[in-house]
C-alpha cells in the first residue's frame, strides 16, 4: 500500500515562501500567476495493511507527528498495492 | 536550584547555557540526553536553541515527540520549570505544552541580530525579578520565529497574560519596524497557564556577561532563584 500525504499551510496563515515564489515567477515572464502556496509531500510506503486500517493509521500518523493542526492542513491519498520492484 | 539543560541531536545552545547557569550563577547543573526520560532532583529544566534532529520536518517537530519531551507534563505537575529558548519554544509549540506555533519568518532572511523586549507579565518564576514595561536587550538567531496563533487563542493569551515578551524599541514602543520576525502582536515570548514553562524566541544565554553585550538574561535565572522558596517549591503566579 502506498499513500502520499499532502500537508499546506492553512489559508489564515501567511506563506512567506509562496510570496517569494510569486515574486520570482513574476520576474521570469509569468505576471498571470495570481497566488502561490508551498506546501509538502509526503510519501508513504506501507506494509501490507487494507485501505480502512491504513487511512486510520495514517491519521494516526498525522495526529501524532507529520502535521501540525494550529498551522497545516493535510490530504491523504491512497494509491493501493505498490507495483512489484 | 538544580538545573538540567537538554541536549538533541543537533542542540547548539547547550554549553553556553550550562557555562551561563554554572559558571556565571553558580548554581548545580547537567546536561540531559534526549533519550533520558529521567528528571528526578532537577527544579528546572532547559531546552536550549539549535537544530534538533535537523529540524526535519518542521522546526522541533520530531524533538516535541522525543522521551525527555513527553516526560515534560509529568516533571511540570509535580512542581517542576521549564525554559525554552529559540528552538526549545519551537519544541514546547510543538509537544503542546504551549499555545499556538513557529513559523518561517516573514522576511524569509535569517535573523541575527539584537532586539529588545518590553516584559508584559512579571509575575511569572521567570519574570519576578523584573518589572512590567521593563524594556530588555538579547539577541535572537532564528529563521522560524514568527509567532502564530488562531484569534480564539491569542484572546485566551491576553485574557490570562500569558504573553510575557514582546519585540519593541528601545525606548518601548511595541511598532512594526521592531519586530524582526513577523511575529502576531510582536510576540516574542509567552508562559503556559500556569506561568511553569515559558517559551521565548531570544538567547538570554548569550546576554550573560556584559564582556558579551549585555547581562539582561541572567535576570531571568535571578527571577526563577528567587522565586524558590524554602519547601523547595516555586512561587507560582
Amino acid at each position: 500500500m502506498t499513500a502520499r500525504v499532502l500537508i499546506r499551510l492553512k489559508a489564515s496563515i501567511l506563506d512567506a515562501q509562496g510570496a517569494s515564489v510569486k515574486r520570482a515567477l513574476e520576474g521570469l515572464g509569468f505576471p498571470e500567476v495570481r497566488d502561490v502556496r508551498v506546501g509538502k509531500v509526503i510519501d508513504l510506503d506501507l506494509d501490507g495493511a487494507d485501505a480502512e486500517t491504513a487511512r486510520r493509521r495514517i491519521g494516526e500518523m498525522c495526529a501524532r507527528l507529520l502535521v501540525n493542526p494550529v498551522i497545516e492542513n493535510v490530504t491523504v491519498e491512497l494509491h493501493g498495492e505498490r507495483e512489484a520492484r | 536550584m538544580n538545573f538540567g539543560v537538554v541536549v538533541f541531536p543537533g542542540t547548539w545552545s547547550d554549553c553556553d547555557f550550562h557555562y551561563v547557569i554554572g559558571e556565571v550563577l553558580h548554581q548545580p547543573v547537567r546536561y540531559v540526553w534526549h533519550r533520558d526520560a529521567n528528571l528526578t532532583g532537577l527544579d528546572c529544566l532547559v531546552l536550549p536553541g539549535g537544530f534538533s534532529y535537523g529540524d526535519y520536518l518542521r522546526a522541533g517537530a520530531i524533538a516535541g515527540r522525543s522521551p525527555v519531551v513527553e516526560a515534560l507534563p509529568e516533571f511540570v505537575a509535580r512542581g517542576g520549570l521549564v525554559l525554552g529558548s529559540c528552538n526549545g519554544f519551537q519544541i514546547l509549540c510543538e509537544a503542546n505544552l504551549l499555545p499556538g506555533a513557529l513559523v518561517r519568518n516573514e522576511c524569509l532572511q535569517y535573523r541575527c541580530q539584537s532586539t529588545h523586549l518590553l516584559v508584559d507579565n512579571a509575575e511569572t518564576p521567570f519574570t519576578r525579578a523584573l518589572r512590567p514595561g521593563q524594556v530588555l536587550k538579547m539577541p535572537i538567531s532564528h529563521g522560524e520565529g514568527r509567532y502564530h496563533a488562531e484569534p480564539e487563542t491569542l484572546h485566551q493569551l491576553v485574557d490570562a497574560g500569558q504573553i510575557v515578551f514582546r519585540y519593541c524599541t528601545e525606548d518601548g514602543r511595541v511598532t512594526k519596524e521592531a519586530n524582526p520576525n513577523g511575529s502576531l502582536r510582536n510576540i516574542a515570548g509567552v508562559v503556559n497557564e500556569d506561568g511553569t514553562v515559558l517559551g521565548l524566541m531570544p538567547h538570554p544565554e548569550r546576554a550573560a556577561e556584559s564582556a558579551l553585550g549585555g547581562t539582561d538574561g541572567t535576570l531571568i535565572f535571578h527571577s526563577l532563584l528567587g522565586s524558590l522558596v524554602e519547601d523547595g517549591s516555586f512561587l507560582k503566579r
